[in-house]
């Protein structure tokens, strides 16, 4: 070789690396893969869809900056729902019949998610979903819940919670229990009153509320009058940070107090609701973010949902729990090299997947695996795991006032 | 069934009152303008929220009192209501299309809402917010008292404008019979603008108090509409006082079931009432 051709070859090396921007995957290359979904960018699930958009999109792009998967690029097609099932069930249908798109993923909400795993069975699709709320209903072979509830939440849950305020300075001799009808907490709240009842936890109160409730004051009266050594609501979104307005009203704070699904920014900036408890699967702490795709994952959510205008820009359930859908399905086709569907459930059926909120499997009840829900709690504004004790944030401790 | 003790009677009663006065002051506007006019304003629910956000911005972003705040939303909403009025005349808008055309106009202002303030909550923590008088048993929190207050003040103000000034004799002049209030003098269609753009500061005005002691959302602009329309059509559309007493009839039958029975019932309580008025009164709406 002479010095001329030594030069060309340096030169031609060169440049192919500079156009492979130096990073160390291929761009990816061909038809792009198409991914379909609605989320519920409109309507009065709003707040969270908005949540998944982002993450759906910074999965993507972290794909697309790899090699994508099957070193094609991801395409991934979101169209709104506006918060109605019907109109997922509608979407999904073109999404797989007229857009003819190669997987779909899961909307948000157990009511979409439900529509869209009816669609997903017509056409026998894998559905991965992240926010499904009450998994004895889900009995399509090929859904994944990313959410990791377990078969049966209503008795597992209150289980560890109450295991937590078990071994907490002061154990609750008597319980008040008041829920909002809306299905995926209110079956919680009736699976709570059991378990109390078999724990010996003495109930002192229980009411229920229809769903978009606008006065609480009366509610929380009556959880005064009840002054219970523990208060289980059963609320979603709002409705937790309202019922602590009331009392905050009639000054009263209840003993010891746990949120089903709060919207999780309002009650962590509520000053009247330090020490109040709710279930997560993932915060912001070690040992969530000892994993380093998490902790990247974090810092570019955080980034992005700041851009948005988004009040809340920590991640916890939700993004986590839709984060994990992601993976589970980037695991599922590089592990079998398909896109087909059947291919991709069988392989999910056998395996776990290790997402930032834990190993996941779907060999159980309904493709339901373990319940990772574990207890948190508001301590000097911000939220951080209490129990179970492996995954408590380092020096957190359950606060009992 | 247990019965409830007499402060939490007490105190139930009292939300009852400050709930139903909210929905009162939310049914005002709708009611002169379905009552005057003629035009079931479904708009009014999203002004209503419109004006909440723009004080929550106004407080927090431009640091002002929530209750200055009314200095600028209120004329800013009386030239809102007058420009839909003008083209409700413009497009010879029916009552039955008011409700279609205001519909879209609700979905409008909320994509603006969503897309300003996201559709995330917003809660507008003032200086008025942690204040609350002790009467024995019972707590009285300062909005719930502000929204009564500005509720009864402005539904006496309509009441007194309707029934004791020209202005208000003409406007129930032609809401009765239009061309013969027009023999007389009555200019109805500037009357209608007046209308309008009253009932928009209204809404401006009942968006303070919503700001005030409620979380806001894009969405719950529709949580409304059931429970305000019973209350317009209980009190009798056009009436100034009737949204106010009864919202307040349907606000403490409600808190009283809650304190009484289970809390899911409570939103049968309003629409039982209004069926049984209808059935007792069927002319009423």
């Amino acid at each position: 070789m002479n010095v001329a051709t030594r030069w060309i070859t340096a030169l031609v090396t060169a440049l192919s690396l500079a156009c492979a921007g130096g990073s160390a995957f291929a761009a990816p290359s061909g038809t792009p893969i198409r991914i379909g979904s609605t989320l519920a960018l409109t309507g009065p699930l709003a707040a969270t869809g908005q949540v998944h958009k982002i993450v759906g999109e910074i999965y993507v792009d972290q794909l697309n900056a790899k090699n994508g998967l099957l070193g094609r690029p991801v395409e991934w097609i979101v169209r709104d729902d506006q918060s109605k099932p019907d109109l997922a069930r509608t979407l999904y249908e073109q999404l797989i019949t007229v857009d003819k798109v190669d997987l779909i993923m899961g909307p948000y909400a157990t009511g979409a998610i439900l529509s869209a795993m009816g669609v997903a069975q017509r056409y026998d699709k894998l559905l991965i979903h992240h926010t499904f709320g009450i998994p004895n209903m889900a009995k399509y072979e090929r859904h994944f819940p990313t959410w990791s509830l377990g078969p049966e939440p209503q008795v597992t849950f209150p289980n560890t919670l109450l295991d937590a305020l078990a071994a907490s300075p002061k154990p609750p001799k008597t319980i008040a229990i008041v829920t909002s009808k809306f299905p995926s907490v209110h079956f919680m709240s009736l699976g709570a009153r059991e378990v109390a009842k078999k724990r010996g936890v003495k109930e002192v109160l229980f009411l229920e509320w229809e769903f978009g409730n606008r006065d609480y004051g009366p509610i929380a009266a009556r959880v005064k009058e009840a002054n219970a050594d523990f208060l289980w609501v059963g609320a979603i979104g709002l409705e937790g940070n309202q019922l602590i307005e009331a009392m905050k009203k009639i000054d009263y704070t209840p003993k010891e107090q746990f949120y089903m699904y709060p919207a999780p920014g309002p009650m962590v900036k509520s000053a009247d609701a330090n020490n109040a408890l709710a279930a997560t699967i993932f915060e912001e702490h070690p040992p969530f973010t000892s994993n380093p795709q998490a902790e990247a994952f974090i810092k570019v959510f955080n980034e992005r949902a700041a851009k948005a205008g988004l009040p809340d820009t920590a991640v916890d359930t939700q993004a986590a729990a839709s984060y994990s859908a992601w993976q589970v399905l980037d695991a599922a086709v590089t592990a079998t090299k398909s896109l087909d569907d059947k291919v991709l459930a069988n392989w999910l059926k056998k395996n776990q997947v290790g997402t930032i909120h834990g190993v996941l499997r779907f060999n159980g009840p309904n493709n339901y695996g373990d319940d990772l829900m574990r207890v948190k709690q508001v301590q000097n504004g911000r939220w951080v795991v209490v129990w179970p004790k492996e995954v408590a944030a380092p020096g957190a401790k359950l606060i009992v006032p | 069934m247990n019965l409830p003790g007499g402060t939490l009677l007490g105190q139930a009663v009292l939300s009852g009152i400050f709930i139903g006065a909210l929905y009162g002051l939310l049914g005002l506007g709708l009611s002169l303008t379905w009552g005057l006019l003629g035009q079931i304003n479904l708009a009014h629910f999203a002004l209503a929220f419109l004006g909440a956000y723009l004080t929550y911005h106004l407080a927090t972003v431009g640091g002002l009192d929530p209750l200055v705040t009314l200095a600028l939303i209120v004329p800013g909403f009386f030239v809102l209501g007058v420009a839909m009025q003008w083209l409700f005349a413009r497009f010879r808008v029916s009552p039955l299309n008011s409700l279609l055309v205001t519909f879209g106009f609700t979905v409008i202002v909320e994509t603006v809402i969503q897309s300003v303030w996201t559709a995330d909550f917003r809660r507008l923590e003032s200086a008025y917010a942690s204040v609350n008088f002790r009467v024995g048993t019972l707590f009285v929190p300062l909005p719930e008292l502000l929204t009564l207050g500005i509720a009864i003040a402005l539904s006496l103000g309509a009441w007194a404008v309707l029934r004791y000034t020209d202005i208000g004799r003409a406007m129930r002049a032609a809401a009765e019979d239009a061309p013969i209030a027009a023999a007389f003098g009555v200019d109805e269609r500037r009357l209608a603008y007046l209308v309008s753009g009253a009932s928009a500061a209204l809404a401006g005005a009942a968006g303070l108090c919503l700001a005030l002691s409620q979380t806001l959302a894009p969405a719950q602009i529709y949580a409304w509409i059931g429970v305000i329309f019973a209350v317009v059509m209980m009190g009798g559309p056009g009436r100034a006082l009737g949204p106010l007493v009864a919202g307040i009839v349907i606000g403490v039958s409600e808190a009283v079931t809650m304190a009484v029975t289970a809390p899911s019932w409570a939103p049968v309580v309003s629409f039982s009432l209004l069926i049984l008025l209808l059935i007792a009164r069927p002319g009423r709406a």
